[in-house]
């Protein structure tokens, strides 16, 4: 656990002492403002709550957070600090989990910094404040598995562009696999037990679920199996080859 | 203290290392030499748990490499290749970080940390980040992240690689002075830093040992040990060589130079057989005027080139 911590604080201070942590910040923040106010109908919807604003987070994520994953296992085999890394008392787990919690509390610090937002609903109406809150923990859970597809795709590759991709192709399946469109051209095709068996499979079958303001027992188990069984397949891919 | 039993890894079909067996004791300083490729740092990969052998184990220790994984890097403080520290991070952040995974916290940790730095003489670049650092402070950042938690035992990849002649003698300086109550393995390629720091060596070719024993036991298997060079002036080279290979224990004679009358000669004994008394015995009764006369020790870089050539 406090080979896990330190582990964490490493990271933590790898993103802050970097301008990309900055840079994200802001793109995320100016994105989520921009896509809320411009797209989201923010103002007409007459609907005190910020459902115009958590709407975008699937696609905004589909492209920052694998920028922030890319160089979580890429980067270490690339200079090869991974050599010192394994070969201290650590576990591969406890370096799986630890950088990829940090990389989730960076991502939930940029997502803490969306409070102007609620701020802004609650002075121009009566917002649910509960489904506010669901709202930012389903779109915590929702970065957390993009962040594990994340530690999965960079474990790949010593290359963090190819990385990048490769997290984006992914997320991207498991974003539209449940996009109401894709739903129903499926449906046409394949019976519809099968469509919807696909669609729960996607990460927007949770997450609308989620922004509906109910926090269900099977989405949760979703975002952690989902979560799990990303993080495993980094060790797999890990224990394979992380010396070639 | 560290038992190498029948190591193997394998590379796809190719046997980088092959069925390596060999014991390091305290107080030890063994060093491993071998052309490239020899699978010096696929050994030592293996010994440090980055990767596991393809078969056999290791005991390090006490704690097998394979059994008891954790414990076994415990003990172990390492340097690979090429001095892998994040370039990103400062020495001092970087350092701190070592100390906090090794276990260390506290007036402890604050402890380690500064014997480290004192030991590699890091105050200067302590606020540094380790991308603005020179080839050679940086790989002494990782030679003082490997000594960190002071581990009974420390494999060093090449730790002199990289270093200026100055820097090489500090480092071999501070190897042989933390050498008596731990067992370190270093690898390097030169020779002459296995006559400075090392206690035994081992050289091995193609993933096999191909010779085990200290220096001077290594230099013994040279053609060269025991052999005797002079110079001789009042006689011709056929006459000088004739007289010596009637000698007994003689097996070759060889001219190295030849002018104004004058000769330098070199006398080979057969297996490694004390002959220069005999020798300097055969030119007084013969009345020789010999004006240089040296016994050789044997060449470590002979002894490598002969039981390394395919
Ligand atoms: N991950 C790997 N995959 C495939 N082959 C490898 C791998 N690592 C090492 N090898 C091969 O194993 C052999 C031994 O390599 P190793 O790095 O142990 O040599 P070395 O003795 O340390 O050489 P050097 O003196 O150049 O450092 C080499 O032929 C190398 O190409
Ligand atoms: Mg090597």
């Amino acid at each position: 656990m406090r080979t896990t911590l330190s582990i964490i604080k490493r990271e933590m201070s790898g993103y802050f002492g970097s301008p990309v942590a900055y840079v994200f910040i802001v793109i995320f923040l100016i994105l989520c403002g921009f896509f809320t106010f411009q797209f989201g109908d923010f103002y007409n919807s007459n609907d005190a709550s910020l459902r115009a604003f958590f709407v975008w987070h699937p696609w905004l994520y589909l492209f920052l957070i694998p920028a922030v994953a890319m160089r979580m296992w890429a980067e270490e085999r690339r200079t090869r600090t991974i050599e010192l890394l394994l070969t201290l008392p650590v576990t591969l787990p406890q370096a799986i989990l630890g950088k990829f919690l940090a990389g989730w509390l960076f991502i939930g610090i940029a997502l803490a910094l969306t409070f102007p937002m609620v701020i802004t609903v609650c002075y121009l109406g009566n917002p649910d404040i509960g489904q506010i809150i669901a709202g930012y923990i389903g779109s915590f859970l929702l970065a957390g598995c993009y962040l594990a597809v994340g530690s999965f795709a960079s474990s790949l590759t010593r290359n963090q562009v190819v990385a990048f991709i490769i997290c984006l192709v992914i997320c991207l399946f498991f974003v539209i696999a449940g996009w109401g469109p894709v739903t129903e051209a499926l449906a046409t095709t394949v019976p519809l037990s099968v469509a919807n068996f696909i669609a729960s499979l996607s990460f927007m079958y949770h997450f609308d679920s989620v922004q509906r303001g109910v926090i269900d027992s099977r989405d949760l188990v979703y975002y952690a199996s989902l979560i799990t069984f990303m993080l495993s397949a980094t060790s797999v891919v890990l224990t394979s080859r992380k010396a070639s | 203290m560290i038992q190498v039993q029948h190591l193997v890894k394998l590379f796809g079909n190719f046997r980088a290392v092959d069925d390596i067996t060999f014991e390091v004791q305290k107080g030890e300083v063994l060093g491993f030499l071998g052309p490239n490729g020899a699978g010096k740092s696929t050994t030592m990969r293996m010994l440090t748990g980055f990767f596991p052998p393809s078969s056999g184990t290791a005991v390090i220790n006490g704690y097998d490499i394979l059994k008891d994984s954790l414990n076994a890097r415990r003990q172990i403080g390492y340097l690979p290749e090429n001095a892998p520290v994040y370039p990103d991070m400062t020495v001092e952040g970087y350092l701190k970080f070592i100390a906090e995974v090794r276990g260390f916290t506290g007036s402890e940790l604050k402890k380690k940390f500064e014997r480290a730095v004192e030991i590699c003489s890091l105050e200067k670049v302590l606020p540094q980040t380790v991308d603005t650092l020179s080839k050679g402070y940086k790989q002494r950042v990782c030679f003082a992240q490997a000594i960190l938690p002071d581990p009974p035992v420390l494999i060093l990849d090449e730790p002199t690689d990289g270093l200026d002649p100055n820097q090489k003698f500090e480092v071999r300086r501070m190897i042989s002075g933390m050498a008596e109550n731990k067992c370190i393995i270093l690898s390097t390629h030169i020779l002459e830093e296995v006559d400075a720091v090392c206690t035994r060596a081992i050289i091995i070719a193609n993933g096999k040992i191909v010779a085990n024993g200290s220096p001077n036991e290594l230099r013994k298997k040279s053609s060269l040990y025991e052999a005797v060079t002079l110079s001789l002036d009042n006689v011709g080279a056929e006459e000088a060589k004739s007289a010596f290979m009637s000698l007994a224990n003689v097996a070759n004679t060889e001219v190295l130079k030849e002018e104004n009358g004058a000769i330098v000669i070199r006398v080979l004994p057969s297996g490694g057989n004390v002959i220069a008394p005999a020798v300097a015995e055969e030119i007084r009764r013969r009345n020789w005027r010999n004006t240089q006369f040296s016994v050789e020790e044997g060449r470590l870089d002979e002894v490598f080139r002969n039981v390394t050539r395919q």
